[in-house]
Parts: structure tokens; sequence; C-alpha cells
């Protein structure tokens, strides 16, 4: 499984990978910074340290979980995948998500989620993604996932006051395809800190799950509970007026 | 009974302004369907990437499942409980909740990207999505409702044979009802739970689907009050006292098991605080939990309350109005209180919300008027003789307006007079 890398120490906000994650991924050239349906990624400025937000591509996915049509789905080459064409446009899929990154093309007539697909052309090519090739500085790295944690560790030991120590992206949402490591101040203040640690979906699987179950035995309580009182009202029927219940119950007057 | 034919004249008076008020909405309405789909949903509604649900999800689809409780609840009691007593509440209800359903669906139509795509859950599933489950159930209830209904439209027909087929699916037709109901009002709830962090926490709770279910059953019964008693008013129908009252009764319960989880959820989750932080968040959810379910409550189990009609429908409406609040505060307040972000709807969103309310009571005064949806049943010979010399008189008067027929039903109706 594939992952990214995003180092703020090494990354000096020159954004080539927001410019070739435009290029590669054929977004519109003029759409302002920030993420957008027109930005897959961008870098947020924090007294000079960037952080690169972009979809997180998680292990468990709350979004591919949400949608009705499975529009969204989670690939064992790493990329959290979009399909078009399944998508009906209820945008669960947005509110599910625990990093608020899909967007939506609200001003088209066929309006799309519009998001990071992790470059899956590229990856079947075995290329890294737009934006960890256009990086000249080592800030976004590429590769299996158990590398990246890897070098994210590295880093951080070879130079440990610089660095929190916390790989983001590890815990988060239950992992994720994409983890951040930096300066403690902005690892402390950068992120949301109610981005919960546990798998989302197994929230909404753990009453779904039980779904059949529900029902049956709701339904075979109901039809027996209806036979009981059926019964009994027959039965008293049968004591008040003899044997008379052909034409069913009567009518409370 | 002179008394009550002169509040009729009245009412039939006041009838007039809000006529003109409904047609106002419609056609703002229409130009707001117009404008979502020539412009979009970013020109048309106030939604953008913060805040991707609006009034549309809020009111038109968790307000109108909820609303639409009492076909479920109802049927239950009378069809499969047998409690015979409350079965001139079933159909009404039933119907209420067939044409909530519709609503809904036209809601959905309007708020989903792709509308055209809205039959995709049933080509493409994910049986790990609640929104899937929620759109199967969804469209696997309004098919039953349908069948509950067509009972109803066979009898108008006269169509006997046909009718009393549907009539030997009744209790099928509820026990399915009640089942798919329990699935999907829950399953409403449960939509919230992948949002841990995105929901306040007077709302996000691990016992959603529990207090959905609940709030839905409880709501049902209030919508079955405040709609036996402005249906009485209309249609110079004569609601018996007694019914309604048996029908708070259950309501106690109901709201009681309501706030015990309510409370009890938010003691051991150990957000009992928050109540009485007395910010936005707590002000909502103080006027929900008060309106929609403490006051009601309270007013219910008094028999005093319960035994006046008109104070047990305010009682029945201010359940209503602070179960809204509740399901908007699910929607909109719960989401804005954390993010920090805010949103009003734009006018087409109130517009179009507006409008599909009052398509809703347009449609139910239509089948009020040419629906048995008063009779008790069929097999009441004497009930549909009367019923078809009412509905002469109705065909007799009809106006064009779709509220215009109803003052002429009261004035010499025979049913209206009989209790």
């Amino acid at each position: 499984m594939k992952a990214l890398l995003f180092d703020a120490n090494y990354c000096v906000g020159c954004e080539m990978c927001v410019d070739a994650c435009t290029e590669s991924n054929e977004l519109p050239d003029d759409a302002p910074s920030g993420l957008s349906a027109a930005r897959w990624t961008a870098l947020e400025d924090h007294d000079d340290t960037y952080l690169r937000k972009m979809c997180m591509h998680c292990l468990h996915p709350a979004c591919a979980s949400a949608c009705p049509v499975g529009a969204l789905e989670k690939t064992d080459a790493g990329p959290v995948l979009y399909d078009f064409d399944k998508c009906i446009g209820c945008r669960y899929c947005m509110m599910a998500c625990p990093f608020h990154v899909p967007r939506y093309t609200w001003d088209s007539k066929v309006p799309r989620v519009s998001k990071c697909q992790m470059c899956p052309e590229r990856l079947k090519k075995g290329q890294p993604t737009a934006c960890a090739e256009a990086c000249e500085m080592e800030a976004t790295m590429f590769g299996d996932r158990t590398d990246m944690i890897a070098l994210a560790w590295k880093r951080i030991s070879e130079d440990p006051d610089n660095y929190a120590h916390k790989v983001y992206g590890l815990e988060e949402a239950g992992g994720t395809c994409v983890f951040v490591i930096g300066p403690t101040e902005l690892m402390e203040t950068a992120f949301d800190p109610r981005v919960p640690t546990e798998d989302l979906p197994e929230k909404t699987w753990a009453v779904l799950s039980k779904i059949p179950t529900t029902v049956a035995i709701a339904g075979t309580s109901l039809v027996g509970l209806n036979w009981i009182i059926r019964r009994r009202m027959n039965l008293m029927s049968d004591d008040v007026n003899g044997t008379d219940h052909g034409s069913g119950h009567g009518e409370v007057k | 009974m002179s008394g009550s034919n002169e509040k009729k004249g009245l009412a039939a008076q006041i009838l007039q302004p809000w006529r003109i008020l409904a047609i106002v909405i419609l056609i703002l309405g229409a130009i707001g369907v117009y404008r979502r789909f020539a412009l979009g949903l970013g020109a048309s509604t106030n939604l953008n990437d913060t805040f991707p649900w609006g009034l549309w999800i809020s009111f038109d689809v968790l307000c109108g499942v909820g609303l639409a409780g009492g076909g479920f609840t109802l049927s239950a009691i009378v069809y499969i409980f047998r409690l015979e007593k409350y079965k001139p509440l079933a159909r009404p209800a039933v119907m209420t909740a067939f044409i909530g359903y519709l609503l809904v669906i036209g809601g959905l139509l309007l708020d989903i990207g792709l509308p055209w795509r809205l039959w995709h859950p049933l080509v493409f599933h994910n049986h790990h999505s609640v929104m899937f489950e929620v759109a199967l159930c969804v469209m696997a209830y309004t098919t039953v409702l349908a069948a509950e209904v067509s009972a109803m439209v066979f009898e108008r027909l006269k169509k006997e044979r046909a009718a009393r087929i549907a009539h030997m699916f009744t209790l099928p037709l509820a026990i399915a009802a009640v089942c798919l109901s329990m699935l999907h009002q829950s399953s409403l709830g449960t939509v919230f739970l992948l949002m841990p962090g995105r929901l306040h926490e007077l709302w996000y709770s691990p016992v959603l689907p529990f207090l959905y279910f609940i709030s839905a059953i409880g709501v049902g019964l209030s919508m079955t009050i405040v709609e036996s008693t402005l249906s009485a008013r209309a249609f110079g129908r004569c609601i018996e006292a007694k019914v309604l009252q048996g029908v708070a009764r259950m309501g106690v319960y109901v709201y009681l098991a309501y706030v015990a989880l309510r409370f009890g959820d938010l003691a051991v989750r150990g957000q009992l605080h928050h109540v009485l932080d007395f910010d936005r968040a707590s002000f909502f959810f103080l006027v929900e939990i008060s309106l929609g379910f403490v006051i009601p409550m309270m007013l219910f189990v008094m028999p005093k309350i319960r035994r006046n009609t008109r104070w047990l429908y305010h009682a029945a409406q201010l359940a209503v109005f602070g179960f809204i609040v509740n399901r908007m505060n699910m929607g909109i307040t719960g989401f804005e209180v954390v993010e920090g972000v805010g949103y009003t709807p734009s006018w087409e969103e109130v517009s179009v919300t507006l409008s599909l309310v009052t398509v809703g009571v347009i449609m139910f005064n239509l089948a009020g008027r040419f629906l048995p949806v008063f009779e008790v049943e069929a097999e009441d010979e004497i009930a549909a003789e009367v019923f078809a010399a009412r509905q002469r008189e109705h065909v007799g008067a009809g106006g064009q307006l779709p509220r215009g027929a109803m003052p002429a039903v009261t004035p010499d109706d025979p049913v209206g007079r009989t209790s």
C-alpha cells in the first residue's frame, strides 16, 4: 500500500506540488489557493511553516462507508477513489469526512465531488504522485506505507529538537495513507483537535450489522403479539355472543 | 351545534388570506425550483463546502420523515395491537405518512446534486452505508404506504374485489410498515454516528438510533392529535375526545422514555454540564427538549389538559414544534456551533420548503375530500352510504381551489354531527 509523507521542516512553500497537481489532474489554473473543487491540495501558512492539506486517504475512510452507492472506494494500492458515474450527489461523504476534505462543484449543473485521487494512473505505471515528483525539497515523499512511516520516524529521531515526537496520520481516523511530521508548534496547533482517533465506519457498522437480527425479532414478535391479541379477542367475543365472529370484529360505536 | 357552525363560517372567512398566502408561497417555490435546476445548487442555495447539508436535509428530510411517523405508529396500534378505539385515526395517519414520504422524496430530488440518479441505490449497493439502508427503506416504505392507501382508492372507485384483496393485506402491510419504519427512523440518527468530531456533544450520542426512533413515535402521536383536530375543523368531522386523550396518554410514556434516555445518555457521557452552558448550543438544546418533550409530557399527563380539546391540541402543537427544532439542531445548529460558521438558508431554500408543506396540506385536503380517509372501514355499510352522500355534496360544491370546497362541506353535513 502506497502512502505520502509530508515534512513541514523541509517545505519552503514554493507550491510546486500544487502546480503539479493542478496540471496533472487538468484542474482549472485560475483558481484561488486553498483547498477547493479546483485545488486538490493546498499549502496552509502557519508563520512561515507550511502545512499541506489534501485527502488523507484513510485506511478505513468514513466517506467510503457513508456513500450509499459505493462511489468512493478504498483501493488496495492506497488511494481512496471517487467514481462520478455512480455518485448521486447526496454529499454525505462531505459531512462524514473528519478532515473536511471533499469539495463539491456547487456551480455546475452536473455537480461532482472533488478531491485528491492520489494519481491512480501514475501509481499503476509505477510512478510517484505528481506532487511528490514535483517536490524538489524532499518535503513530500512517496513510497510504501511502511517505508514512509519508517522514514518519518527516522527524520524525527535524527533531529528531535526540530520535530514533534508525533507522526500525524498513524492514529487519526484509524490511520491514514498521508502522514505529516514537523515542528512541535505546528503539530500542536495546526490540526483540528476534534479529529477522532477511532475507525469511524465501525461506529455505523456496529448498528447496521444488527439490522437483520433486529428485523427478524421485531417481525416475529409483532406477528406473534397480533396472533395472541386476535385469539383473545375471538375468545372474548365467543364468551359474549356464542360463536359469532364470521364478519370479524365489531366496530367500536 | 349551531355554535360550531358559526365557528366554521368564521373559519371559512379566515381561510381566504391563507389561500392567498398559499398561492404566493407556491409561486415563489416554483421560481425556487426553477432556479435550482437552471442555475445549480451553488447559485440557488446557501450551501457550500463548509456547510454541505442545509434546510432541505434538516427540514424536508429529517423533519419530514419524523413527522410522518404517525403512519406506522397508528398502524401498529390499530392493526397489530388491535386497539379498536383508535381505528378512526389510522387512515388519516397513514394518508399523512404517504403524503409526507412523497414530499420527502420531492425534497430529496431537489437536494441531491444528480436527482436523475435517485434510483442508483437500487443497482449500486454499499451495505456499509447507513444512507443506502435509509434509501432502500424509504423506497420500500413509500411502496407499503401506497399499498395501504390503495385500499382507500379501491373503496372509492367501488372496486370491491380489489378493495377486499387490499384489506387482506392490511396486517402484513402494517407489520412491514413497523419494521421498515423502525429501521429507517432510527437510521436517520445512525447517519450522524459517523460525525463524532463535527456534531456538538449535546446532539452527538451513541444512542442516536434509539433517540430518533422514540422521538418519531412521540411526534407521530402528537401529529395525529394536531392533524385530527385540524381535519375535524376543516371537514366538519367530529373527533372523539376520548380517543385523542388516549393518544396523549400513550404520548406521556413515549416522551418519558425519550427524556430519560436523553438525559441519562448525557449524564453517562459526562456532557450534562453543557446543558447549562447558556451559549447558543445550550439555548437551542433547552428549546427543543422543553418545548418538544418535557412540557408536552407534563401537559399530556394532566387529565385537565387532556380533557380540553383545545389545550390538548396546543400541547401537541408544541411537541411538533419542539421536534422540528430538535431535527433542525441535528442538521444545522449542532454543526454551526462546532465549526464556528453560520448558515442561513437562501430564499429559494425557504420558499421551496414552505411550498412542500403547502403542497402537503393541499394533498391531504384533496385526499380528505375524494378518498374515504375519515371512514372507519368500508365494511361498515352505513358509513359507506353516508360517505357517498357526503361525496356527492363535495363534488357538487367542487371549487377550483384546493381548499375551496371546504366551507361547503360543513353546513349540513350529516356525518359531522353524528359522533
